[in-house]
């Protein structure tokens, strides 16, 4: 049974009257939050907030932490501007840290790899990937609402979406799921209130944000357009074709493109 | 070795301890919703603690093991049997070939696991064996198990047919485990605070502890909805997405909570109020819908503390089963 009501994919500055969630200045004497997550796992915040520097600051740091490792890590998830590390505590004290939690050595080596990393990671992300995208009705459920919601033509949504370079903050919520922002102003809108199941391959809409939808799964994004690429595929070696750090330009393709792209 | 599945149950999956180094492709670690039990019962059985096991729900399945077979029942009691002898939990059994396992009546709980000696074999995917249902990858296929499914277990030196008498299918081997003080208190579940948890009233606060809630029926390896008091932050914001974790108690927008369970998606922006601590994830694991559940806080200290006993326990346990099993295995060949 799918429940909907766990299974989501955060839509984030959307009722953006209330607070601001735009880049928010880093104080020098407060640049980050270090907080455990139950046990097992901890997190470094460096902000509340869509900001392309403290997400490569948090990719960085990631990086950092891979090239010194630890035995009893069992996995690193970065996200807008956070990097969070899952371990073993019992494998931490017995190896790192009889004395005190197992905690307090990880929120140790977070300040080192915060100090000891640069600005943003040695690899270079690849150029501008391009993903053809079709925006006609049949794949486009939510595209005439949007375009009537904001005042503007279907031609207009097309437009702003796909003219912009976007930058991949983070995949999470579900395999190959990327985050990626900041759409144009005009086409901000809110996410659904109740989730519908979406197709795979669905491109949607939420807030400042507009992402994939890798799997045929519950969404609450407006899906405006489909691609026909594969974003996920269990079996490759590559599962998972985008990554954060990554910057993507969708570009409109015909439906009769569209079908032609399945068949290769 | 060949295992089929002779009728589906509920739910029933190959799992192991979940998938690592696979976050940052929205691949979360999933594998058994109750760690302890998953372990141990591959301990009873001589296992590495990596294996796969088998993680089923009520109604269970019905299995025939095709060769003579030492497997371990833990976890809820579903009172299991082989054929028409009932066998107990937590302890290894060694059991003829065609002999079929079932589980006809819920007693207690809501996972049960099953380990077989070798473990069981699928195709690991990104270097584990537990089932992604979202991504339809891993275990076996990807999927829960249907009928005709046939599973494999890898071979084992055992000889078995050596270790039963005659006119018996079944020898109940003499150690086991003792589960009492894992399942100890089993609705009081201990947290820790989460980042968020001073957002909330001060009134929540209280209710979040005096508060006695229940599972929902909706309620599933993603994560437990609970029913009860809804909770309030002084007021409203929101977060960006970050990562998120197995037991972390979130605040949804219509005021209600949800505990994110095994399969819970890698990253969340809803309030995250507090964590259930890993010592008690095998208890919440056995809560069953309508169930009571009652939060109790600690500290990061002591919730590092429970689970180090824990696992002193279990490499006990891991020890003693071993010995015992190798010395049984050379009494018989000599």
């Amino acid at each position: 049974m799918i429940i909907f009501l766990a299974c989501f994919e955060f839509a984030n500055g959307l009722t953006g009257k209330n607070f601001n969630l735009s880049a928010e200045k880093q104080t020098l004497d407060n640049p980050f939050q270090i907080f455990p997550l139950g046990d097992s796992a901890a997190t470094i915040d460096l902000g509340n907030a869509i900001s392309k520097s403290l997400n490569a600051k948090a990719r960085s740091m990631q990086q950092w932490m891979e090239d010194h490792p630890l035995d009893a890590v069992r996995d690193m998830i970065t996200g807008y501007s956070s990097l969070s590390v899952l371990y073993d505590p019992v494998e931490v004290k017995k190896k790192y840290a009889p004395k005190g939690t197992a905690f307090e050595f990880i929120r140790e080596r977070l300040i080192e790899a915060w100090n000891q990393s640069g600005d943003h990671p040695p690899r270079k992300n690849p150029d501008t990937i391009r993903i053809p995208v079709c925006y006609d009705e049949e794949f486009a459920p939510d595209l005439e609402l949007v375009a009537r919601e904001k005042g503007i033509s279907k031609e207009e949504v097309i437009q702003l979406h796909s003219e912009r370079v976007y930058y991949i903050y983070m995949i999470g919520f579900l395999p190959g799921f990327s985050y990626m922002a900041e759409i144009d102003d005009r086409l901000v809108i809110s996410r659904k209130a109740n989730p519908v199941t979406v197709a795979a391959g669905s491109v949607g809409i939420a807030g400042r944000q507009t992402g994939i939808y890798p799997l045929l799964c519950p969404g609450g994004w407006q899906i405006i357009g489909r691609t026909p690429l594969k974003l996920f595929d269990a079996h490759s070696m590559e599962p998972v074709k985008l990554k954060a750090g990554d910057e993507v330009r969708f570009y409109p393709i015909g439906k009769n493109e569209f079908r032609d792209y399945r068949q290769v | 070795m060949a295992i089929s599945v002779v009728k589906a149950g509920l739910l029933d999956t190959i799992q192991d301890m979940g998938r690592n180094h696979a976050g940052n492709l929205g691949v979360n670690p999933g594998g058994a919703m109750d760690p302890y039990a998953a372990r141990v019962a591959n301990m009873l059985v001589g296992n590495c603690g990596t294996e796969a096991i088998l993680e089923m729900h009520f109604p269970g399945p019905q299995i025939l093991f095709e060769q003579n077979a030492l497997i371990a029942v833990t976890g809820a009691d579903f009172t299991p049997m082989l054929d028409d002898q009932p066998i107990p939990l937590w302890q290894p059994i060694v059991m003829r070939k065609n002999t079929v396992l079932h589980f006809p009546k819920l007693k207690k709980g809501a996972r049960c696991y099953l380990s077989i000696h070798g473990g069981f074999y699928v195709e690991p995917w990104l270097n584990s064996y537990s089932t992604n249902l979202k991504a339809g990858a891993g275990g076996l296929e990807g999927r829960q198990l249907r009928k005709g499914d046939s599973l494999t277990a890898r071979e084992s030196f055992i000889y078995f047919a050596g270790l039963l008498k005659q006119d018996r299918n079944v020898r109940i081997l003499p150690w086991r485990a003792d589960p009492e003080k894992t399942y100890r208190l089993p609705n009081e579940i201990f947290v820790v605070e989460g980042n968020e948890w001073k957002q909330l009233k001060a009134s929540s606060q209280r209710e979040f502890f005096e508060n006695n809630f229940t599972v929902h029926p909706l309620s599933d390896r993603m994560g437990y909805h609970l029913k009860g008091a809804d909770v309030e932050l002084l007021q409203k914001f929101d977060l960006i997405s970050s990562a998120v974790s197995f037991g972390t108690v979130q605040l949804l927008r219509s005021g209600q909570l949800v505990i994110l369970m095994a399969d819970h998606q890698t990253t969340g922006g809803y309030p995250r109020l507090a964590h259930v601590v890993s010592a008690h994830l095998p208890k919440l694991a056995q809560l069953r819908a309508s169930d009571a559940l009652q939060f109790s806080v600690t500290d990061i200290q002591s919730a590092e503390s429970m689970l180090a006993d824990q696992e002193k326990e279990l490499q006990i346990l891991r020890r003693s089963c071993i010995d015992r099993l190798n010395e049984l295995v050379c009494t018989v060949s000599t």
